[in-house]
């Protein structure tokens, strides 16, 4: 595989210049995720109210795959319901594990999908699902 | 240095092809490859000579029992202990290492009392540490390091007192890769009555070794990392301070007599190997031992500093590059480089020069005190062995001059 096909240039733009990278003075829920072998780190800050996603940021350190992911995450949640969030979160893990593949299905993801190639990564896969299983965490007991 | 080539061909690995493409293998600070002679002398062992050794009266049994203590005499000569009883097989230093803060520590360690350590310590020479510190109720201290990346000798002469009971020390660090002069580490914390515990798993396989010269009074290292299989490993201790030591596991082979309600010990070494050993894997510690000897310690060093040299005006010319540890104002550098590319993280870089066939290690290294207190989150890390090449070392200069670019900023 092409370095190209992962290192697309939405990733580039993201972790280069992430929009979500900042702290959330709203924060009604804020989630810790770590991969402890690499050392990825990062907080997820989310703002909910009425089963609604409104603001989502995060902080941290980590690669360009992890930080792009949780860059595009953040964008693609706000303002979903908590179910859609999760309902996102699951489908994108899917497609890291390469269990759905079909790009109709995956489309919904949008600008997620510049990711899938991870999948072909396997070094990398906890890169990119970091977020999404930070995001999971913090929807779960928010409940 | 073309004549490095003749050790190239004996590492089958290095010769073969992965994902269709030559390897660069420069993670040898993690494992080494194996050259055929240790291959073949496992597919030996286990093709003619297998059984369980100490055990049986049979002649197969007594030549198992035969290529096994001859590795520890081996050993023992390899690194000049005074005799083979010395010599702990173990699985690895990790291992080597939990047996003496279990059987060491927590018999001589009391509360009040005090141990120090590097903050330059893999994760196997800290951790056992904090271990017997917090349930002895004693203190750990750290030696901290100098602007250039040498343990402070200020440290040194102020942090070993007349409370330390254990000074436990790397003889090369596994991130800086600076040599430590341990000999003088040693004589400080003998001066209190302390023992010193010498981590060898990073110089071992790099540079002559002689415990007796060091005094040492435990020194430990992983045969992987000396072109030996994984899951053979070696504690050498002196024999008057292991014999008084409690066993570490207890089981079958470390016994003298058992009864009911107790038993009783066998002798040194036996004390510390319970259960079936891995004889497979010091019938390819013995082949390594001599492969090395062969090459001899002169050269592996020789060859070693070469490609530092070579390489490290090179990456100095790269003003992205952010090197730790490779501006010691001793000349103590081996071959392994840590560094870090302005704005990209570790991981993208070992991905990246991955897709050139250039294997380096990314992360913390097992050594997250050390990056905590140089303020990074991570690093990369190429460390060369006595196969590597001028031309291993283009290719990863060449791969890293395209990281940035594939992250889409500017050189
Ligand atoms: C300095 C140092 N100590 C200890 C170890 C642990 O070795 P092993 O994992 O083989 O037990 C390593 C290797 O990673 C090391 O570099």
């Amino acid at each position: 595989m092409a370095l190209d096909d992962v290192y697309t240039e939405v990733l580039g733009e993201h972790s280069r210049n992430p929009d979500h990278k900042h702290h959330l003075a709203c924060a009604t829920c804020t989630m810790k995720g770590h991969n402890p072998s690499c050392g990825d780190e990062i907080t997820l800050e989310l703002n909910v109210e009425d089963g609604m996603v409104k603001e989502a940021a995060f902080t941290g350190v980590g690669c360009a795959i992890s930080q792009a992911s949780t860059d595009i995450m953040a964008e693609l949640i706000r303002g979903k319901s908590v179910e859609e969030a999760r309902g996102l979160a699951q489908k994108f893990i899917s497609m890291i594990k390469g269990e759905i593949t079909d790009e109709e299905e995956l489309e919904e993801l949008d600008e997620a999908l510049a990711l899938k190639n991870v999948a072909h990564m396997p070094a990398r896969v906890k890169c990119a699902v970091l977020a999404w299983h930070t995001l999971d965490d913090a929807l779960k007991s928010d409940k | 240095m073309a004549d490095v080539q003749e050790f190239l061909k004996d590492f089958p690995l290095l010769n073969g092809e992965i994902d269709g493409k030559h390897i660069a293998y420069l993670d040898n600070g993690a494992t080494t490859q194996k050259p055929h002679q240790v291959i073949q002398s496992i597919c030996g062992y286990y093709g003619g000579c297998n059984a369980n050794p100490h055990r049986g009266a049979y002649a197969l049994s007594v030549k198992a029992t035969d290529i096994y203590e001859s590795a520890r005499k081996r050993t023992a000569q390899f690194i000049k202990a005074k005799r083979p009883a010395e010599i702990i097989f173990t699985k690895n230093a990790t291992e080597a290492l939990n047996l003496v803060a279990y059987s060491y520590g927590l018999q001589n360690v009391g509360a009040g009392d005090e141990i120090v350590i590097s903050i330059s310590e893999h994760h196997s020479n800290l951790v056992p540490w904090q271990f017997v510190a917090k349930a002895k109720g004693a203190t750990l201290k750290y030696i901290y390091l100098e602007e250039d990346g040498n343990l402070s000798q200020e440290d040194i002469e102020t942090k070993i007192t007349e409370r330390t009971k254990i000074v436990a020390v790397t003889q090369v660090s596994n991130v800086l890769g600076l040599k430590n002069d341990v000999k003088s580490i040693v004589k400080k914390a003998h001066s209190v009555g302390a023992v010193c515990v010498v981590d060898g798993s990073q110089s071992v396989a790099h540079m002559a070794v002689d415990v007796q010269d060091l005094d040492c009074d435990f020194f430990a290292f992983s045969g992987h990392k000396m072109l030996s299989p994984m899951g053979i490993g070696v504690l050498y201790g002196k024999y008057e301070i292991l014999d008084a030591m409690e066993p570490f596991l207890r089981g079958g082979d470390m016994i003298e007599y058992v009864q009911e309600q107790e038993s009783t010990w066998a002798e040194l070494p036996s004390k510390f190997e319970a259960g079936t050993q891995n004889v497979g894997g010091a019938a390819g510690l013995t082949a390594a031992i001599d492969y090395l000897e062969g090459i001899t310690f002169d050269r592996i060093e020789a060859i070693e500093k070469d490609l530092v040299d070579y390489a490290l005006p090179q990456l100095r010319e790269l003003p992205y590059i952010e090197l730790y540890g490779c501006d010691s104002k001793q000349d103590n550098k081996t071959g392994i480089i840590a560094f870090n590319i302005k704005d990209v993280h570790p991981h993208d870089v070992a991905t990246i020069l991955d897709n050139d066939g250039v294997a380096v290690r990314a992360g913390h290294h097992c050594a997250q005190p050390l990056h905590r207190y140089l303020q990074q989150n991570a690093s990369c890390r190429a460390s060369f062995y006595l196969y590597n090449t001028r031309e291993d070392i283009d290719r990863w200069i060449a791969a890293l001059k395209k990281v940035r670019g594939v992250l889409g900023y500017g050189a």
